[in-house]
């Protein structure tokens, strides 16, 4: 199984985790990852604010590019899922557009490839069984709550990959993981985006809310497969926590590092080490990390 | 129902299916499976022991699941006729063998395991189709309002149950999920109706109407009690409705104009997030009870009753009245008439009226010795007519029948088969006369050799 691979800016900066792990538990599934030579930025909500016209050309040419190679492509940044499948979309559907795309981009690009978000290589590419294949240390007691966010899932026609209202992809892998994926009704409510940097007042208490939510669910962590999210999530916690007199302490990993540790990769590799709340006491007091390791990974 | 069954004009066939319809207007040949009740309706007297007494309990059907009823039942109160049935699949006799408890303490002796399905055909004039609704599967589509995995967002028709008063709860309207009065109840209208996206796209009518009746309730029963309705359009149409409609608001209920984004359970309280369109702004009400208006859909088997009449249907599965104006109860067969529902959605007083227009027209067809028809209708030049039968699949009336005429060839008599036309059933549509290949079919007064010099008298 070969996939390209668009790993975007977050994964180079704030969601560089993301990126360490995603490669790690890849490769572990036999996934192997082609990073697109010499890939640019997706545009992000930036682009299609701007310029529509942008928005699709931008990531047209990291698609171009994969399809030359004839690959189906893998993201892992739900934002940059959803750029890549719209221009995907507008390209396939129009001829005109098409036309228009590979003039701007200066080559050839027909969208007979396809972008698929990582949650859904793994989980449906993949396959839970043989994930399950892979586990040596199930999550066992780790109570999490699976967020998706807004655009992993939605808007449905271009996602089109799991129930734009009630997502489950991620909590069936909790589940294949040993863990245990807990009902809350916050799965696809909006984290804020930049709403937490430029309108503190409305970000922070989207956040607070989902946080919160979580934890009345009896969740001990938050599972994403945003960068955006989880930088939100984790980095503004204890923000978010002092400005409602209120104390969280939730980790939040992105999905592919509970399959690395799942599959027994230390912390460090992983890129637990660099969150803003340490994930490792809570997956310490559940001693699945005391499990004698099987695999070392040296990123 | 009860005047219908005692009537002694009317015979009453209850439990059981139309298999096959054949024939035509004035003659059609009606195949019934009577289902085997396992109780003799002739000697049961309606007393009740045998349902008091059995001991399998299933899920009431008709209470939709609110409340339980035994292996051997009358679906509801006012059944008629006042005579149970065992539902096989669960009836202790059947399924293990052994019990037999109702056919011990039946004091009439009516109770027979041995009954067996009996098919029998007869003969009727006109038929009348009247197969009702079913309400559309909001748990398949609505994951905002959460595919039913909420036990306190229920429809109206489980509302409707709960506030009969020989329903499952007595009455009163309660909680599904621990049996408390709610004190705040949420209607939401359109789920499923105006919805290209997820659901139907047209309007099903009655709810505005029942949900206003809704509110009215809990206002009435529950002592403090909130209503709030969100709607995206108060559509009430109809003599006195407007008004109705208006006693409700002004009666406490809160009309809300906006879609609701999402139901969610937040401990004991359901959370329903909207838009106040008028206002412009967001809406959460923590609600004890959600009450969907979900839309009207033809009743499940619609494809095969739509089949066994041969009936057209719209892009809904709601049979095709023969026109939207001036024949509304009519089909495009003839002898074959709607009423209800099953022609589309429609409230009771519209269903009322569609039905009496249904019965008056069978009347005015039977009353009658002869029948007047269309006179634009196909008929067969006999001497053309190869009898190739590539009219017959052709006709969407089944109008188009063989028969053998003689006929003296060079000298000799002989016997062959054409096509004939039954004037009763032909609706003149000209679909046979296209397809016959000798144009040995032609519409009365549309011949081909009229449309000919038509087009010359055009052309030259």
């Amino acid at each position: 199984m070969k996939y390209a691979y668009y790993p975007g800016c977050s994964l180079e900066a704030t969601g560089k985790e993301y990126n360490q792990s995603a490669k790690i538990v890849a490769r572990q599934l036999g996934i192997e990852l082609w990073e697109i030579p010499d890939w640019s930025c997706c545009g992000a909500t930036a682009a299609h604010n701007a310029d529509h016209l942008l928005s699709l050309a931008l990531p047209a040419r990291n698609l171009a590019i994969a399809e030359k190679e004839g690959l189906d492509v893998a993201v892992p940044c739900a934002a940059c899922f959803n750029r890549l499948r719209a221009v995907e979309k507008e390209v396939r559907e129009s001829e005109t557009m098409r036309a228009t795309i590979s003039e701007i981009i200066g080559t050839e690009y027909k969208a007979s490839n396809t972008t698929r978000c990582m949650l859904d290589v793994m989980v449906q590419g993949v396959g839970l069984e043989k994930i399950r294949e892979q586990v040596v240390k199930p999550l066992s007691g780790l109570k999490l709550a699976s967020y998706y966010g807004c655009l992993l899932v939605r808007p449905p026609d271009l996602t089109a990959f799991d129930d734009p209202e009630d997502p489950v992809l991620m909590d069936n892998l909790i589940e294949v993981l040993g863990g245990e994926a807990v009902k809350w009704p916050y799965k696809t409510e909006c984290c804020g985006g930049s709403l937490s940097t430029v309108r503190k007042d409305i970000g922070f208490r989207l956040i607070y809310e989902i946080l919160r939510r979580a934890r009345d669910a009896g969740a001990e962590a938050i599972v994403t497969a945003c960068p955006l999210c989880l930088l939100n999530l984790d980095m503004r916690q204890a923000q978010v926590a002092a400005a409602n007199n209120d104390k969280l302490n939730l980790p939040i990993f992105y999905f592919t590092e509970l399959m690395g540790v799942a599959m027994g990769y230390a912390p460090k590799d992983l890129g637990l080490t660099t969150h803003f709340v340490n994930p490792v006491p809570l997956l310490e007091a559940k001693e699945i990390l005391r499990h004698p390791a099987t695999r070392r990974e040296t990123a | 129902m009860v005047a219908a069954a005692q009537h002694p004009n009317i015979e009453l066939v209850t439990y059981a299916e139309v298999e096959n319809v054949s024939g035509y207007v004035g003659n059609f040949e009606v195949t019934i499976r009577k289902k085997a009740r396992s109780v003799d309706p002739a000697k049961c007297t309606g007393c009740g022991t045998c349902w008091e007494k059995c001991p399998s309990k299933v899920d009431s059907e008709f209470d939709l699941g609110l409340s339980k009823r035994k292996a051997i039942y009358m679906p509801f109160p006012q059944a008629v006729p006042a005579v149970p049935v065992i539902d096989r699949e669960h009836c202790r006799q059947f399924t293990k063998g052994k019990c037999g408890i109702c056919q011990k303490l039946c004091p009439a002796k009516a109770v027979d395991y041995e009954q067996q399905d009996e098919v029998y055909t007869d003969k009727f004039g006109a038929v009348v189709v009247a197969t009702g609704y079913d309400l559309f599967k909001w748990e398949e589509a609505y994951g905002e309002y959460g595919y039913g995995k909420f036990p306190d967002v229920i429809t109206g028709m489980h509302f409707e149950r709960m506030n009969n008063a020989s329903g499952p709860t007595g009455g009163r309207i309660v909680r599904p999920s621990d049996g408390k009065e709610p004190k705040t109840v949420v209607f939401i209208k359109c789920v499923g109706s105006r919805d290209e996206a997820k659901g139907k796209s047209y309007c099903s009518r009655a709810c505005c109407m029942y949900t206003a009746k809704h509110a009215h309730q809990v206002i009435d029963k529950i002592p403090d009690a909130q209503a709030i309705v969100f709607y995206m359009d108060i559509r009430t149409p109809g003599k006195a409705y407007e008004e109705f409609c208006q006693r409700i608001i002004d009666e406490g209920a809160v009309y809300v104009r906006g879609r609701v984004s999402r139901v969610f359970q937040d401990g004991d309280k359901l959370i329903v997030r909207g838009e106040d369109t008028l206002l412009g702004r967001q809406v959460e009400v923590a609600a004890d009870l959600v009450v969907l208006a979900t839309a009207m859909v033809p009743s499940e088997g619609w494809e095969d009753v739509a089949k066994l009449v041969n009936l057209s249907t719209d892009k809904d599965g709601f049979f095709q009245e023969a026109h939207p104006k001036l024949r509304p109860v009519e089909t495009f067969t003839a002898g074959v008439f709607l009423a209800g529902a099953c022609q589309g959605p429609k409230d009771i007083p519209d269903t009322v009226a569609q039905a009496s227009g249904a019965a008056v027209k069978v009347c005015q067809l039977l009353s009658k010795d002869e029948m007047d028809t269309d006179p634009v209708i196909a008929t067969v030049d006999e001497s053309l007519c190869s009898g190739c039968a590539m009219c017959h699949p052709i006709c969407p009336y089944k109008a188009i029948d063989f028969k053998t005429i003689t006929e003296r060839v060079q000298g000799k008599e002989i016997s062959r088969q054409v096509s004939a036309v039954n004037s009763g059933l032909c609706q003149g549509c000209g679909a046979c006369t296209v397809a016959c290949p000798s144009s040995a079919l032609n519409l009365r007064g549309f011949t081909n050799e009229q449309i000919l010099a038509e087009v010359d008298a055009v052309c030259l």
